[in-house]
């Protein structure tokens, strides 16, 4: 999932201090399963910035509304409504449902209440782990299935690196080291001759350095 | 193991003698001055110094300045470079002014993680890791190619390095590590400090096993330690670095006013030690901001005088 993790409320209130009607709009998809923006983030952020203004000795309303999906534009319509009635949004999706919202409402300010972190697993309660870069060339099948280009800190292809040890990473005690982790995923497998193999630099195109990307489905036009 | 280059290191080195080299860590500021400082202590008493490319990733003059400075004092410079900072371009084009300079000889590296410097804050590149770099030199030499596969009018034909670690961990795929090493290009390896001799031994031993030994040329490295609060340092705060126990009791065990002595006592012992092993083809002496002690320990260690190979 999209892991993301709400901003603080001074940061928040900040952001949003200019105006007097504010919508926080939640998304109920990703963020929601990471408790950063679904329905019930949504209505206890309200609350605390209600709290908060009050404190400050400031009216300001703010309103609640939670759509299932913010990049997507069938969910954004439903929200069309809250919005007209507010002077700006706070949008407590992800990056990319703060600026589908932004692209069909485009007269109003739209602001984001969270900080899009990256895309991962919920490892255990309370812990989301990066696994997964979007790097859009998957190698996965030659690495054991940990990927080192988004867990090793130096994205070695090749690696370990000379700084690993007791399967720790140098960066962060607390880290796993990648390559500790694939040497032990292939050692299972029987396939540690993978190790042996020579990879070649990466393709960055296929990441996003040659711009944004686009995926057309031609089968899914309509 | 033909680079073509004229570099004293690769003429001891396939010439069979058993080479020696230090370190000069370019200074953080922009005086040339402290690179020859360094870099006199050094003279006549090694075969070639590696310059270091903003080493523990805090910014310092770059290993071409400074490798130039060494070239003008007649010293032989080892390039350091990482991939840390550069990407494929950065570096390849570096390496092309390098040789355009008079520098014979790269050590590829992926270098320490911003986080452990001066700006933890930056963005690391790592467009491609230290054994891409390798294979990118390898081509340019034997192919006269660039990585897009243009031709070179005047390729580099570097002598080619590479560091290796038997400290650190999996220790069984270290081997495995150096022999992807070797066919990615290297035709020397600089080892990480060595103070564990048993794993050392361990270490070079599966080399040897595997016909590493004959394919590369490997040069142990050794840094003399100055206190036992230095060699505690090490085995615990520098990533990947092996320091036993008796090794740094034996440093706390003499007075402080002598342990730089036994420091080097230490590091002596260790080099008699690394001249037996069959496949060891040099050391490589890091006294990190302690130049002026190498000249003393080649002496002592019988090093004396360099072989002044025929140009």
């Amino acid at each position: 999932m999209i892991v993301g993790e709400q901003k603080s409320i001074a940061e928040i209130k900040n952001i949003v201090s200019p105006y007097k009607k504010v919508l926080i709009l939640g998304c109920g998809t990703c963020v929601k399963t990471c408790f950063a923006g679904g329905e019930d983030e949504v209505a206890v952020l309200a609350s605390a910035l209600r709290l908060a203004f009050k404190k400050d000795g400031r009216r300001i309303e703010v309103e609640e509304f939670t759509v299932e999906r913010q990049c997507e534009d069938e969910f954004v319509q439903e929200s069309a409504e809250a919005i007209a009635r507010n002077e700006s949004v706070l949008s407590l999706a992800c990056g990319a449902g703060v600026q589908a919202i932004a692209r069909r409402y485009e007269k109003t300010p739209v602001l984001p209440g969270v900080n899009t972190t990256f895309l991962g697993v919920l490892e255990k309660h309370g812990l989301f782990t990066e696994e997964c870069s979007g790097c859009g060339d998957c190698q996965l099948a030659v690495f054991g299935a940990v990927c080192p280009f988004t867990r090793c800190a130096k994205k070695l292809l090749n690696g370990p690196c000379g700084g690993s040890q007791e399967g720790k990473c140098e960066v962060d005690p607390d880290t796993e080291c990648a390559w500790s982790l694939i040497i032990y995923r292939l050692k299972l497998l029987g396939q540690l001759d993978n190790l042996r193999a020579y990879v070649p630099p990466k393709n960055w195109c296929a990441s996003g350095a040659c711009g944004p990307r686009k995926l057309i489905r031609e089968d899914h036009v309509l | 193991m033909k680079s073509n280059s004229t570099g004293r290191l690769e003429k001891i080195l396939t010439g069979g003698g058993f080479a020696v080299t230090a370190e000069c860590g370019p200074p953080r500021g922009a005086d040339a001055e402290v690179v020859r400082k360094k870099a006199e202590a050094l003279k006549g008493c090694v075969d070639a110094v590696n310059v270091t490319d903003n080493q523990t990733a805090i910014v310092r003059m770059s290993s071409i300045a400074a490798s130039t400075h060494l070239l003008a004092m007649g010293l032989e410079p080892v390039m350091q470079m990482v991939t840390r900072d550069r990407n494929r371009i950065a570096l390849q084009s570096d390496i092309l002014g390098a040789w355009s300079l008079g520098i014979r000889n790269i050590l590829c590296l992926s270098g320490d993680h911003q986080t452990f410097g001066s700006h933890p804050e930056a963005l690391n590149v790592f467009d491609i890791d230290s054994m891409n770099l390798l294979r990118m030199v390898l081509e340019m030499r034997e192919d006269g190619k660039d990585m897009s596969g243009f031709e070179l009018k005047t390729p580099p034909r570097m002598f080619i390095g590479a560091a290796a670690n038997p400290f650190a961990d999996p220790f069984e795929y270290r081997v495995i590590r150096l022999a992807k090493k070797i066919d990615a290009g290297a035709d020397f390896i600089q080892t990480q400090c060595v103070y564990n001799m048993d794993r050392f031994r361990d270490w070079i031993h599966m080399a040897r096993e595997e016909g590493l030994t004959e394919k590369v040329h490997i040069m142990a490295g050794v840094t003399p330690l100055k206190s036992e609060g230095m060699a505690r340092y090490m085995a615990k705060r520098v990533a990947g670095m092996d320091v036993p126990e008796p090794l740094i009791k034996r440093m706390g065990a003499v007075p402080k006013s002598k342990a730089s002595e036994e420091g080097v006592t230490i590091c002596l012992e260790t080099i008699a030690q690394l001249r037996e092993i069959k496949g060891v083809h040099g050391i490589h002496i890091m006294a990190i901001e302690w130049e002026e002690i190498v000249g003393e320990i080649v002496e002592s260690a019988g090093l004396l005088p360099r072989p002044q190979p025929e140009s």
